[in-house]
């Protein structure tokens, strides 16, 4: 039994599936089987009755969900406000620029000639499906650690959606929002790296150099976004021949070994492949070339990536919204993804209807 | 910080003397030399005991080291966001047992304090073995242990050079420094101590064994006058290191921007924290070992009662410290701060808090007493919740305020396994291994400074002087045997 915020009392909700039998020595025993509770004589409904097993079950997860009250809201990571709020003031809304940065740095500015890719993510149309997640997976073959792992804390996703509620736990108002690499500027896990393996490159991505990295962690201690991934057992497949499971991987991502740090590359892989595209036809990248996988997967479009150096890219022009903030601008971390604030338009007649679904 | 001691309050008393009353020279050769030219069929069962559990806790280490580098970091609790866990607090605690050691034998002879003459070569001997349990944990906690040298600015086919923004590599520097500077000043003082144990060597192998060691001394005046300048020398070397090595450990902290470590107070109260846990690990090993070595009449009460003056003011000087934290935390206004500081008293680690409180703070407040501080079992206790209370401030900071920062989207808990223990108990092993064979073959107490101490005492003492007064006679010159002092 797992209680979520905002369920309605007396109501069970069971994920459907099978359960897995046949998935091999790693899926196998994995999830349960929901069809024992809908056979085909009755689909759609049938008598059940709960009772208490006295045995536990223990279930892991990587979404867990946060209250924004007390510290959460003071800390203006969800900014958000109504349609009425955003029309009273379209130019500057006020929940949007709540708390800011003074920039003061000992180092110099990086100078970009080329591109400077940027990301911004839309929270009023995420709905918090997570299929970015899923794509991110595909696509940059991030291993599957298992439930043991997960269970203390050592999932590899380098894109996360954070659930957070506010209000009532009966009636509380959800909010979800995709995190990952933000690609500081000003990135605090450069300077800590005792060998350089996490640098800035001509373009603004803070990439990792695999085979430099020690796993000192100290990279991922300093993130305030805590988007770094750390490979603390061998959790790639060491194959010496190919096996199903290499076969899938993405040949153009490295593969990571035991001991090294791992993050978002903004893709890399696919901003390299429209370059060497770009430059055999003697041009630029052009805009929405270059898409990342979890801006391909997301349904709702809430992920728009491309150059910032180029004032009409579609990334550029949505920067410039009223609604464009950066999280934790206070550190000075100059984050390259910026996230539009949500936008809510609620009904002011069901307000306050029991049973309301958010 | 030697210079807090201040002077002693009552009259030269027999318990206020640094070495007891009419010691010759050859009665301390004898004391202190004795055991460790004893035939191995004349060690002592305790001996061959406490050297037998340390070498199972060794075997644990190095059983913990092995699934370590076999199976990978994740055999520890680590996790995202509490990177650093139980490796790093060891480390910390580590490094800081041995500050104890560079205080006495560098700051305090600097300081002409000459109590810390007979504790000053077992003091040193524990900070170098601290420093070697300390310094490999920062190679074992990588990711990547073999590849460690990384870290070091070497030429290579690669044409990399380390990042020296990074803390971490300045840590480097600072315990590569400290530990050979350490060694160095240990071995320098130790070579007319090896000289004599050459000079008394009764078989075979102990007279190659101790000349090849003590770098054919002689004794004669010139070897006297270079080893005097190199000693006050090194100690001059290794003075600025009882400050600057824990500085650097705490700008691994200080240097991040994470609330609860990003703090400025934390070099001048990790020093602090260092010497003050140092000072409790040398009582720790002073007490048993003068017991069992009989050497009540070197290590004096007033040794202990020195030890504890400084244990008592750094303790003070640690409790500051977190009281500037909490404060500042406040007066910050920054809500990740306050958070932080709330956290760490009523989060979910609120018990590792006030039990840091209670050993570092209020265990400490008997030494104000001079009952407490001369009576050896009352220290001895204190001192070791001491050393458990610096282990829990450790905890605090690195654990405790990893596992909450900025989002809480990213909050976790850290839970500890038992190959997080079995590494820092073996460590234990591997500290008490090298201590044994320390006390076994090497003499530990400096014999030619205890020399000077009661020549001293013999010629320029009060009590030289009164009997002098009363007698109206001469002074009988005491006995020379072994090498001059």
């Amino acid at each position: 039994m797992w209680i979520q915020p905002g369920q309605a009392r007396g109501v069970i909700t069971v994920q459907l599936g099978y359960g897995r039998t046949h998935a091999g020595h790693i899926g196998n025993g994995v999830g349960f089987d929901a069809y024992a509770l809908r056979s085909s004589d009755s689909p759609w409904y049938a008598p059940l009755e709960v009772s208490k097993t006295g045995s536990s079950h223990q279930l892991v997860t990587t979404q867990v969900h946060h209250s924004l009250q007390g510290t959460g809201e003071k800390r203006h990571i969800v900014r958000t406000g109504t349609l009425e709020e955003f029309r009273a003031h379209p130019e500057e809304p006020e929940f949007v620029h709540v708390a800011e940065g003074k920039p003061a740095d000992l180092y110099p500015d990086f100078e970009y000639t080329s591109y400077a890719w940027g990301m911004v993510i839309d929270m009023t149309v995420c709905i918090g499906c997570n299929a970015c997640v899923t794509a991110c997976q595909a696509e940059n073959n991030i291993p599957i650690v298992g439930k043991k792992q997960v269970a203390v804390g050592r999932e590899m996703h380098w894109i996360r959606v954070d659930d957070y509620y506010r209000g009532d736990i009966d009636d509380p108002e959800l909010f979800q929002m995709p995190m990952t690499c933000q690609q500081c500027e000003k990135a605090p896990c450069e300077p800590v790296c005792p060998v350089g393996a996490t640098v800035h490159d001509h373009e603004g991505i803070n990439v990792m150099v695999y085979n430099r990295c020690v796993g000192t962690r100290y990279c991922s201690n300093n993130c305030p976004y805590k988007v770094r991934r750390f490979n603390w057992l061998q959790y790639a497949e060491l194959a010496p021949s190919a096996t199903e499971l290499s076969l899938a991987n993405n040949p153009d991502v490295t593969v990571r070994s035991r001991g090294v740090m791992e993050k978002c590359t903004y893709c890399q892989q696919r901003i390299a492949a429209a370059r060497i595209d770009a430059e055999n036809q003697d041009r630029r990248i052009a805009d929405g070339e270059v898409v990342t996988a979890c801006q391909a997967a997301c349904p709702t479009e809430a992920i728009v990536f491309g150059d910032i150096n180029d004032p009409e890219s579609s990334v550029s022009k949505t920067k410039t919204s009223a609604l464009n903030y950066l999280l934790l601008e206070e550190l000075n971390t100059v984050p390259r993804t910026s996230y539009l604030a949500k936008v809510k338009n609620p009904n002011s007649e069901l307000a306050g209807e029991e049973g309301r679904a958010s | 910080m030697g210079v807090i001691t201040g002077k002693p309050r009552r009259q030269v008393t027999e318990i206020n003397r640094v070495i007891a009353r009419g010691q010759s020279y050859g009665a301390i050769d004898d004391v202190v030399d004795s055991p460790v030219l004893a035939g191995p069929l004349r060690t002592p069962r305790w001996w061959w005991i406490g050297f037998g559990i340390a070498m199972s806790f060794l075997a644990m280490y190095l059983v913990s080291v092995v699934v370590l580098i076999v199976v990978g970091t994740g055999v520890w609790g680590n996790n995202v966001p509490v990177a650093w866990g139980m490796p790093i607090i060891n480390f910390v605690w580590w490094i800081g047992i041995g500050h104890a050691g560079t205080l006495i034998s560098a700051a305090l002879l600097l300081f002409r304090q000459p109590w810390r003459t007979t504790i000053n070569r077992f003091a040193e001997a524990m900070t170098i073995f601290a420093v070697v349990c300390a310094g490999l944990y920062p190679i074992l906690h990588l990711g990547r242990p073999w590849v460690f040298y990384w870290l070091a600015p070497y030429p290579n086919t690669f044409g990399l050079w380390p990042q020296f923004r990074s803390p971490l590599d300045w840590d480097l520097f600072a315990i590569g420094t400290y530990g050979s500077v350490s060694i160095l000043f240990w071995y320098i003082g130790l070579v007319p101590d090896l000289a004599t144990l050459r000079d008394r060597a009764r078989g075979k192998f102990q007279r190659i064994f101790y000349s090849a060691l003590c770098l054919g001394w002689n004794g004669s005046t010139k070897g006297w006058q270079r080893y005097q300048r190199a000693y006050l020398l090194l100690a001059a070397l290794s003075f600025p290191l009882v400050l600057s090595v824990h500085s650097t450990i705490a700008m691994d902290f200080s240097v991040a921007q994470l609330p609860g470590w990003n703090n400025t107070v934390f070099p001048p109260y990790f020093v602090a924290g260092a010497v003050f846990a140092g000072f409790s690990m040398v009582l720790i090993l002073a007490i048993p070992l003068r017991k069992a070595f009989g050497l009540e009449g070197l290590i004096t009460i007033r040794h202990l009662d020195n030890s504890a003056n400084l244990m008592l003011a750094t303790g003070l000087m640690v409790l500051y410290g977190y009281s500037i934290e909490a404060f500042m935390a406040w007066y910050s206004g920054a809500e990740f701060e306050k958070y932080m500081i709330f956290n760490r008293i009523f989060g979910d680690h609120w018990w590792a808090f006030w039990l840091l409180i209670t050993c570092n703070g209020v265990a400490i407040q008997p030494l104000w007493f001079r009952r407490v501080r001369q009576n050896p079992r009352a220290l001895l206790v204190i001192s070791m919740i001491v050393a458990v209370g610096m282990w829990l401030e450790r905890f605090v900071i690195v654990a405790v305020t990893l596992t909450k920062d900025f989002l809480p989207s990213s909050w976790a808990d850290y839970r500890t396994t038992f190959w997080d223990w079995s590494l820092y108990l073996g460590s234990f092993g591997l500290f008490a291994t090298l201590f044994f064979l320390f006390i076994r073959l090497l003499p530990s107490i400096a014999t030619t400074e205890a020399k000077e101490l009661a020549h001293h005492d013999a010629h320029h003492g009060s009590d030289y002087l009164e009997e002098v007064r009363a007698q109206e006679a001469p002074y009988e010159t005491p006995v020379v045997k072994g090498a001059q002092a």
